[in-house]
């Protein structure tokens, strides 16, 4: 059909966590330029599947930007060559006939890979699990105003609340570093009255769960906000800073 | 005790030291310039062997340049831990890597930067720290003072004005200095980013001061080297 592409595909295959992996190359024919970077792999699947191959096993959810699922560096960037998109956004449309696209899996430490495309997130639970949250007493519904906050503070608490825990900042980062995940986390919480009780022992907690992951320490070079498909920005990672250091510096974790 | 040393080892510690080291050394760059800029003046060295004299005599300027040797070292072993901790944090690295699109050349290079710098400053003492403390063969030169009796200074000036008639010299500074302004391009801002100094009221500073350190500076410590080695070519080139 007129305006299709044949695009050559260069992806990650492993078999599993234990076994080493290597780039294998597919052709993906025809493909609609309207089409998203994640169903033109489904289209690449079928071919393989109907040939009795194993097909590329990659993560993917929601398809409308929001789950952070889609974790596939795209020609050397987390979720390809646009910025502030997923890659169930991209679209096809970004590319050329003839290209050749080169697919990775995001590469950390603290993000073993399961599969192919696959790789293990968890250690972000646990560093949520390691102070992402607050107390809430159950009891009679606390009225939805009853705590003042102002407006530059709620928004920038929710400009962090839209991380949606991709990892592409980790992906992006030369050293490897969750720092902006973190940030945008802990900057939510502590911005608000509702993450005061926790907010010292919370960025301590973190930071030291981040560390034990394996994940790297943060230069500020500011890829991971470039890629960012919510465009957190780097004050977040300037707020856990200062959180870090008032904590250690009054908290009564001696 | 425990708090402190696990703040200061902590990721975040280390990045606090990484910016105050750095900034230290950022404020020595400032007082080593204006007594370098003495050398241009055609006084035959009476001002800036009066200053290089007076530094290394008076004893609080050689406690301070104690401590910054220690800030040197400090600063450049705890870059070393960071990157090989950092290292480690990606062991299989990309096939295709386009770090071009999201950050600069001199934020990825820092460590690049860093150690051409090291070299620079091994070679800078050698060349004349060395030379004027243990190398003793600097001579003296006599200049007539306010009081109206003579004093003995060891002529660095001489010294300096020799070595910056070689051009591979010349280069080597000019070439150092470059590697000192993209450090900075990243480093100066880096270090109140670390230190959590990233707001709307001071960036608009941190922007203005970076460019001194990252252009003007670096500019001037580059451009006394060049200066004597034009103003020395002029001379004997001519014959």
């Amino acid at each position: 059909m007129a305006g299709h592409m044949n695009i050559t595909l260069k992806v990650w295959r492993q078999k599993n966590a234990n076994t080493k992996g290597k780039l294998v190359s597919y052709d993906a024919k025809d493909v609609s330029p309207d089409m998203s970077f994640l169903e033109m792999i489904d289209e690449v699947n079928e071919v393989l599947i109907k040939k009795g191959e194993e097909a590329i096993a990659f993560d993917h959810d929601c398809r409308e930007g929001i789950c952070g699922m889609c974790s596939m560096v795209i020609d050397g960037r987390p979720h390809g060559p646009k910025e502030g998109i997923t890659t169930c956004q991209l679209h096809m449309r970004s590319f050329k006939d003839g290209d050749t696209i080169t697919i990775e899996p995001w590469r950390a430490k603290g993000f073993p890979v399961v599969k192919d495309l696959v790789v293990d997130r968890s250690a972000f639970d646990r560093i949520i699990q390691a102070g992402g949250y607050i107390s809430v007493n159950t009891g009679v519904t606390i009225d939805a105003n009853a705590i003042a906050i102002s407006k530059q503070d709620s928004d920038k608490a929710f400009d962090a609340a839209t991380c949606i825990g991709c990892g592409a900042c980790v992906a992006a980062c030369k050293n490897a570093s969750a720092m902006l995940f973190l940030s945008a986390k802990v900057s939510q919480l502590s911005l608000l009255p509702q993450g005061h009780p926790e907010r010292k022992s919370r960025v301590e907690n973190m930071l030291q769960q981040m560390e034990d992951e394996g994940f790297g320490n943060c230069s500020n070079t500011g890829a991971c906000s470039v890629e960012c498909p919510k465009e957190i920005s780097q004050e977040h990672i300037a707020r856990l800073n200062r959180e870090f250091i008032a904590a250690k510096a009054s908290s009564e974790n001696v | 005790m425990n708090w402190f040393i696990s703040a200061v080892s902590s990721s975040v510690g280390k990045k606090i030291m990484m910016a105050l080291t750095g900034l230290f050394l950022c404020s020595f760059l400032v007082v080593h310039l204006i007594g370098n800029l003495q050398l241009l003046n055609l006084d035959l060295g009476l001002s800036f062997n009066t200053y290089a004299n007076f530094m290394s005599h008076n004893p609080v300027i050689q406690t301070i340049s104690k401590g910054n040797f220690i800030i040197i070292i400090a600063h450049a072993l705890i870059a070393l831990f960071l990157t090989r901790q950092n290292a480690a944090a990606r062991p299989i690295g990309y096939q295709v890597n386009k770090g071009s699109k999201n950050s600069t050349w001199s934020s990825r290079n820092m460590g690049l930067l860093g150690t051409i710098l090291l070299v620079f400053i091994a070679v800078h003492l050698y060349h004349f720290w060395w030379a004027v403390h243990y190398g003793g063969s600097i001579p003296s030169r006599e200049y007539l003072t306010d009081h109206g009796d003579l004093s003995s200074y060891t002529d660095l000036y001489q010294a300096v004005w020799f070595a910056f008639s070689n051009p591979y010299i010349v280069a080597f500074y000019v070439f150092s200095m470059i590697a000192m302004g993209y450090h900075l391009y990243h480093g100066f801002a880096s270090a109140f980013q670390s230190l959590g100094l990233n707001h709307v009221k001071y960036n608009f500073f941190i922007r203005a001061v970076g460019f001194l350190f990252y252009f003007v500076i670096p500019a001037l410590y580059a451009y006394i080297p060049l200066k004597i080695y034009f103003l020395t070519c002029s001379s004997s080139c001519s014959h």
